[in-house]
C-alpha cells in the first residue's frame, strides 16, 4: 500500500496544452503553396518521364533536329532567367517598403514572361504550320504536352501577377498581400526551375539524338 | 495587431543572393547551349556535362531564388523536398527501364502478318 503510494508520487508531472493558441492569418500558407510546388513537380515528373519514354518514336515523322531552333530558344531560356531575376528585385523592393518600385520590377517580370510565351507560341504556330502537330507521333505529343504545361503555367503565372499588381495599387504593400508576392515568388521561381529541366532534356539532348 | 509583422515568415532575400545565383545561372545556362551548338566533344560527352549542369542549376536555383536552407519552415520545406526528389527519381528511373526493357523484348512487327513463315 505505502510503496505503491510513493510510486505514484515519483511519476513525473505532466502538463497538456487544451487550449488552443491563436494562428496568426496566413502563418502556413508558406509551406503549404511549398507542397502544392511539389505536388506540380510530380506532374511534370510524369510528363518528363512521358517523353523520356517517347522522346525516340517519331513515326517516320520529322525529329528534334529537323523542327527545334537553338538560337530561338537560347533567347526563350534568357526571357525567362531575366523575369527571374528582376521579381528578385520586386521582392527586395518590397522587403524596403518601396510600393511603387515593387509593381513597376512586377511590372518588369511580366513583359519578360510575355516575352517567352510569345516565342514559345510562334515556336508552336511554327511547328504546326510545318506539319509538325502533335498527332504526329509520339515524340510530338509528349513535346506539346511537357513544353504546353510549363507555357499554360507561366501564362497562369502572367494572370496572376497583373492580379498581384492591380492589388498592390487598391491595397498597398499589407501583410496579406506581401504574402501573395512571395507565394508567386515561389512559383515563378519555381517555373524557371523546371524550365532548366525543358532545355536540357528536350531541347538540348534532342539535338543530339 | 501587433502579430502582423511576424504573420508570414518570408525568406530574407538579399541584392548579394540574387546577384550571385544570377551570374551563376547565365554561366551554367550558356556553357550547355554552346556545346551543343558547336559540338567539341562527342555527342555522349555532351549529353553527360549538360545533364551535370542542369543538376548544378537546379541547385542553385533552390539555394539563390527560392531560399531553400535545411532550416527553413522549421525543415517541413526540406523534408516535402527530399520526399519529391525520393518520388522523382523512383518514377523516373522506373519508367525508364521498364520501358526500355519493354522495347528491347518486343518482336519487330511485319506490316502483313501473313507474310510471317
Amino acid at each position: 500500500m505505502n510503496t505503491a503510494t510513493l510510486a505514484r508520487d515519483d511519476a513525473p508531472v505532466r502538463f497538456y496544452e487544451l487550449d488552443e493558441h491563436p494562428h496568426p492569418e496566413g502563418h502556413s500558407t508558406m509551406l503549404g503553396f511549398w507542397i502544392y510546388l511539389m505536388s506540380d513537380c510530380l506532374i511534370f515528373a510524369i510528363l518528363f518521364a512521358c517523353y523520356a519514354v517517347l522522346g525516340g518514336n517519331f513515326a517516320a515523322g520529322p525529329g528534334p533536329r529537323d523542327l527545334f531552333d537553338l538560337d530561338l530558344i537560347a533567347l526563350n531560356t534568357a526571357m525567362l532567367l531575366f523575369s527571374s531575376i528582376t521579381y528578385g528585385f520586386a521582392m527586395l523592393s518590397m522587403q524596403r517598403n518601396r510600393l511603387r518600385q515593387t509593381q513597376i520590377w512586377l511590372g518588369v517580370t511580366g513583359l519578360f514572361g510575355l516575352a517567352f510565351l510569345s516565342i514559345e507560341l510562334y515556336e508552336f504556330q511554327h511547328l504546326i504550320h510545318v506539319g509538325a502537330t502533335p498527332q504526329r507521333s509520339a515524340f510530338l505529343s509528349a513535346f506539346f504536352t511537357l513544353v504546353g504545361t510549363h507555357g499554360l503555367h507561366v501564362t497562369f503565372g502572367l494572370v496572376w501577377l497583373v492580379t498581384l499588381i492591380v492589388q498592390l495599387g487598391r491595397h498597398g504593400l499589407i501583410a496579406a498581400n506581401r504574402r501573395r508576392v512571395a507565394c508567386l515568388s515561389m512559383f515563378w521561381h519555381f517555373l524557371d526551375v523546371v524550365w532548366i529541366g525543358v532545355f536540357t532534356l528536350v531541347y538540348l539532348m534532342g539535338m543530339l539524338r | 495587431m501587433s502579430h502582423d509583422h511576424h504573420a508570414v515568415e518570408i525568406p530574407h532575400a538579399s541584392m548579394r543572393d540574387y546577384a550571385i545565383g544570377f551570374v551563376l545561372s547565365v554561366i551554367l545556362t550558356a556553357i550547355p547551349f554552346w556545346l551543343v551548338m558547336e559540338k567539341p566533344f562527342a555527342a555522349g560527352v555532351t549529353a553527360a556535362i549538360i545533364m551535370a549542369f542542369a543538376v548544378v542549376q537546379i541547385v542553385v536555383h533552390m539555394i539563390y531564388f527560392l531560399h531553400m536552407t535545411p532550416r527553413a519552415e522549421g525543415g517541413w520545406s526540406m523534408t516535402a523536398l527530399v520526399f519529391t526528389i525520393i518520388v522523382v527519381l523512383i518514377m523516373l528511373a522506373g519508367s525508364l527501364w521498364v520501358m526500355h526493357h519493354l522495347n528491347t523484348n518486343m518482336m519487330p512487327m511485319p506490316h502483313d502478318v501473313r507474310q510471317i513463315p
